[in-house]
C-alpha cells in the first residue's frame, strides 16, 4: 500500500495544497491534461499526472474522486486553485520531474 | 418515499465556479448514503453538462430528482442549440473556443462521457432556443 505522503516523498516533491489528506491510498496513477478525457477515464484512487493547474483542475479531481493531483515540471498551482484544494482535501504533490518520470517512478511503487 | 429536489442556478461564462453545482449535489448524495460509485457517476455526467452550459450557452439551471433507486438530473440552457446531435455525441468533436481549450477543456468528450456513465440519456434542442439534456443514473 502507497500512501499520498509516500508518494510525494519518492518524487521528491511537496505539497503545494491538500496535506490534510496526504494519508489516502493511491491505488492506480493516470496522465493528462484534457480534464474530460481524466474524468472519462481515470479510476477512483489513482494519483493524477498532469501539468495542468487551473481550478478546474481542482474540481475534476473531486469529482472524479482521485487520491491526489500530482503537478509535474514544476508547474505552478494558481492561487485560486491552491485556495479550492485546500478547502476540498485534495492533496496537490509539486515536482520538477516531467510526467513519464513520475509516472515510471509511481509505476515502481504500485 | 417522495423523491427529493434540488434546484441550481449555473452562471455563464464563469469558469472559475463552474463546478460548483455537481460539487454541491455530490456533496448532498454523500450525505444521504448513496454507494461511492453511483456518486462518482452522477458527479461526472453532471459536471461535464454543466461545463457545457458555461461554455456553449451562457450558463443555464439544472434541477435534479433523488429517489432510493435514481438520480435523475435535466439541465437546461436557453443556448444557441445543437446543430447536429449525432455528431456532438461522437468522442473528438468539439466547437469549444480557444481560450477554453487552454483551460484543458474542448476534448470532444463531454457528451460521450454524459452517456457512459449513466443508464439513461436523452437530448432536445432546438437551433436559436436551448438545450435540455436529462440523464439518470440507478443506485440499485
Amino acid at each position: 500500500m502507497i500512501t499520498v505522503e509516500q508518494l510525494a516523498r519518492e518524487l521528491g516533491g511537496e505539497f503545494l495544497a491538500g496535506e490534510a489528506a496526504k494519508d489516502r491510498e493511491i491505488t492506480g496513477g493516470y496522465a493528462g491534461d484534457l480534464l474530460s478525457w481524466v474524468m472519462g477515464r481515470a479510476k477512483e484512487g489513482d494519483a493524477w499526472l498532469t501539468v495542468m493547474s487551473n481550478v478546474n483542475t481542482i474540481a475534476v479531481a473531486v469529482l472524479a474522486d482521485v487520491a491526489c493531483i500530482v503537478l509535474c515540471e514544476g508547474a505552478a498551482l494558481e492561487p485560486d486553485a491552491r485556495t479550492r484544494a485546500g478547502e476540498q482535501e485534495v492533496p496537490v504533490i509539486g515536482t520538477a520531474l516531467p510526467v513519464y518520470e513520475a509516472a515510471v517512478r509511481l509505476g515502481a511503487l504500485l | 418515499m417522495e423523491a427529493i429536489k434540488v434546484h441550481y442556478d449555473v452562471p455563464g461564462d464563469d469558469f472559475t465556479r463552474a463546478g460548483e453545482a455537481s460539487g454541491m449535489l455530490k456533496r448532498y448524495l454523500k450525505k444521504i448514503g448513496f454507494a461511492p460509485d453511483v456518486i462518482r457517476k452522477v458527479s461526472i455526467a453532471m459536471y461535464e453538462a454543466e461545463i457545457n452550459m458555461v461554455i456553449h450557452a451562457h450558463g443555464g439551471e439544472i434541477d435534479g430528482e433523488i429517489t432510493p433507486e435514481k438520480i435523475s438530473v435535466t439541465l437546461r440552457d436557453q443556448g444557441p442549440g445543437i446543430p447536429d446531435v449525432d455528431l456532438a455525441m461522437q468522442e473528438g468533436y468539439s466547437t469549444a473556443p480557444d481560450n477554453v481549450r487552454s483551460l484543458g477543456f474542448g476534448a470532444g468528450m463531454g457528451l460521450p462521457n454524459i452517456k457512459k456513465y449513466t443508464d439513461e440519456m436523452k437530448i432536445e434542442t432546438v437551433l436559436g432556443k436551448g438545450t435540455t439534456v436529462y440523464f439518470s443514473v440507478n443506485a440499485q
